[in-house]
């Protein structure tokens, strides 16, 4: 059985489709982080999922039970918003409690659902005060209080951190996953943050222009990505994406850039996802610029002399960017590596986290 | 100029620039007491006025203080003198007027405040139209529809009614009342309204129960435009109704100008002022809300 359910999900608003076949699920305790830059659509896919959007074509499930027609009060969700969302008027505890005086739920069960919550939160202190009297952090928290004593199946989270300044963010996010961990209730939460999401997600669905690129572990999205737009979108700097092709030699597969002259890499020890004819395919050789060295760390490093042409110091780490067949290739390497700029150094590439795609398709290969 | 301008210079230039500060904020003050007393001075004459008796007034002296405080044309204009035909006073009327702007204001308030809610936050398909077909009351001119208007309330059995006036004056503060809130209630998150939902809260619990608690400002707002409107609407009034049903800017006008042999300045200007007061009292008491209701747009969630 899976928790929630999403089956060939489509949305438009007008002419516009802003959801194109989604399918997708989750089970029971995971955390999926809806990932995308803005306008991909996955804060419709939330409401939906909310109830709050109708559905064009497809249908939502949870636990096996189609609640594509259901009101939200009875989808058994709980919601968090960026906002906040708390009611102006009322105080934190008649916030927190709004939901079970609706569903008509017994004083006692109120008492002492609002008592639980409270304390877990740590905002047993702000019940009497009203929203506009509290801090980003407290008005944060108790939207995840309102959400939480309703015991929801499912908590929706929409981008709740992004109005919290840089730091707070931290911390909360790191209350967020200590709360997924110790209530293991199942989690959607949609962020464009892919820090937020990598240390979040138990899964991740990266999505853009409606159709979700990749649906996987944290770890599969970062090592590999399905496609250039995922390995375009996750780390920073993002995945080089050099462009090229591969050539043949003796049986011996390399690569090489747009200029047939420039160094050849070899790509025999790749593992092919699909087989294709590989010989003058041309493809995109995607590399991380955390896995270009400046000294060799691994006998299977692939020695490689470029040239320096531009350094951004930020702090811990500095970016250095390279010129491989008139192309940009960034590497970050620790501040304290001395690189001259304007001048060939030995690189090292560690071929073992390279990712490649077809250069038409823009897929993995 | 030079580049080493001496110590002396600049004690010159900063004399001189006190100077000028100093002429510049007298002229300001004697700007700003002229406009005030030009808009203060038919107030006064009328109040000074009216506390005159007519001796006292056709002697002329438009602008000295009466010699003793006389009270009489206050209370002419508002009880008569107690002889029958022809003795028009303002008690009635004034009752009229009351008993025509309490619904009138609640009702196109309450209308705007639910139309503002459903046409920000249950968006539906034409809604951007309903609302510009709406914003075109506000510039009908009233004139253009008194006929057809006339021939509804007599359809309705309402004419020559305080009724009749009440309807008249809601349909067309509804308008005005939606512009206000719908343009208030934009600036409100509508998360709050998706939350409450989630929470299990329908159409009229989120309006009663979310956002009318934070619209105050945007009440007291309408609830001055609108009382001012109809309390000093003199159109409509007069031409829906006459006799017994007139509120009391057509009473006014009827007693200012059925006057027999002569003009009793005193008591037209007590009668004038007793009209006024209404509107002066709602803008004293909420004039503060008003302009903060004006101008505050977020209400931050």
């Amino acid at each position: 059985m899976k928790t929630l359910k999403i089956e060939d999900l489509s949305k438009n608003f007008g002419t516009t489709e802003v959801l194109k076949k989604i399918n997708l699920d989750i089970d029971e305790g995971n955390f999926l982080v809806l990932l995308g830059p803005s306008g991909c659509g996955k804060s419709t896919l939330l409401n939906i999922i909310a109830g709050l959007e109708t559905i064009n074509e497809g249908n939502v499930y949870i636990d096996d039970y189609n609640v594509s027609k259901v009101e939200p009060k009875d989808r058994n969700i709980a919601m968090v918003f960026q906002s906040y969302a708390l009611y102006p008027s009322m105080n934190v505890k008649e916030n927190m409690i709004f939901g079970l005086k609706q569903a008509k739920a017994s004083k006692e069960k109120i008492e002492e659902q609002l008592k639980k919550v409270s304390s877990f939160l740590k905002v047993d202190e702000l019940l009497n005060r009203k929203p506009s009297q509290l801090s980003g952090g407290q008005r944060q928290r108790v939207a995840i209080g309102r959400a939480l004593v309703r015991e929801p199946r499912i908590f929706l989270f929409d981008e709740p951190l992004s109005n919290l300044d840089a730091k707070l963010r931290v911390e909360m996010r790191r209350e967020i996953k200590k709360l997924h961990q110790t209530l293991k209730t199942t989690v959607v939460y949609v962020t464009h943050d892919q820090t937020e999401a990598m240390s979040l997600g138990t899964k991740i669905a990266i999505m853009n222009h409606g159709v979700i690129q990749q649906n996987d572990t944290p770890e599969n999205i970062y090592n590999k990505p399905n496609n250039t737009f995922v390995a375009d979108f996750i780390g920073s700097p993002s995945m080089n994406l050099i462009k090229g092709k591969i050539i043949k030699k003796s049986d011996q597969f390399s690569f090489v850039g747009e200029d047939s002259n420039s160094t050849q890499i070899p790509i025999n020890n790749y593992n092919f996802d699909k087989k294709i004819e590989l010989d003058n395919k041309e493809i995109y050789f995607g590399i991380r610029p955390e896995h270009i060295y400046y000294k060799k760390s691994n006998e299977h490093d692939f020695e490689i002399k470029l040239k320096a042409e531009l350094s951004e110091y930020i702090g811990n780490e500095q970016i250095i960017t390279f010129n491989y067949s008139d192309q940009e290739i960034l590497a970050k390497f620790p501040s304290t590596a001395k690189i001259e700029i304007n001048k060939e150094m030995n690189l090292y590439f560690d071929l073992s986290q390279i990712s490649l795609f077809d250069k038409n398709l823009k897929e993995r290969i | 100029m030079q580049a080493n301008t001496s110590a002396s210079s600049y004690k010159q230039l900063e004399q001189k620039s006190k100077l000028t500060n100093m002429f510049l904020r007298w002229f300001l003050y004697f700007v700003l007491i002229l406009f005030a007393s030009y808009f203060i001075f038919p107030l006064y004459v009328m109040v000074v006025t009216s506390l005159k008796t007519m001796e006292e007034i056709r002697q002329g002296t438009l602008l000295t203080w009466p010699s003793a405080l006389n009270f009489e044309s206050w209370a002419v204009a508002w009880g008569g003198r107690g002889y029958g035909a022809g003795d028009t006073f303002l008690r009635p009327y004034f009752w009229n007027s009351i008993k025509m702007v309490v619904p009138a204001v609640f009702f196109s308030t309450f209308i705007g405040a639910m139309a503002g809610y459903v046409l920000t936050k249950w968006r539906f398909k034409g809604d951007q139209w309903i609302f510009l077909f709406l914003l075109f009351g506000c510039f009908i001119p009233f004139q253009a529809i008194l006929l057809p208007m006339a021939r509804t309330l007599g359809v309705l059995g309402i004419s020559n009614s305080i009724l009749g006036l009440i309807v008249v004056h809601t349909v067309y503060g509804i308008p005005f009342t939606t512009l206000f809130f719908r343009n208030y209630y934009v600036s409100i998150p509508t998360e709050l309204v998706k939350a409450a939902r989630i929470d299990g809260a329908g159409f009229f619990k989120i309006f009663f129960k979310i956002l009318l608690p934070i619209s105050a400002p945007i009440i007291v707002v309408t609830v001055i435009w609108q009382f001012t409107q109809i309390w000093n609407d003199f159109l409509f009034g007069s031409t829906f109704s006459f006799g017994e049903a007139a509120p009391i800017q057509v009473a006014l006008n009827n007693m200012v100008l059925s006057s027999t042999s002569v003009k009793e300045y005193n008591v037209d200007m007590a009668s004038a002022i007793i009209a006024g007061i209404p509107t002066l009292i709602v803008y004293v008491l909420a004039g503060k809300y008003f302009i903060r209701g004006l101008t505050s747009g977020a209400v931050k969630g």
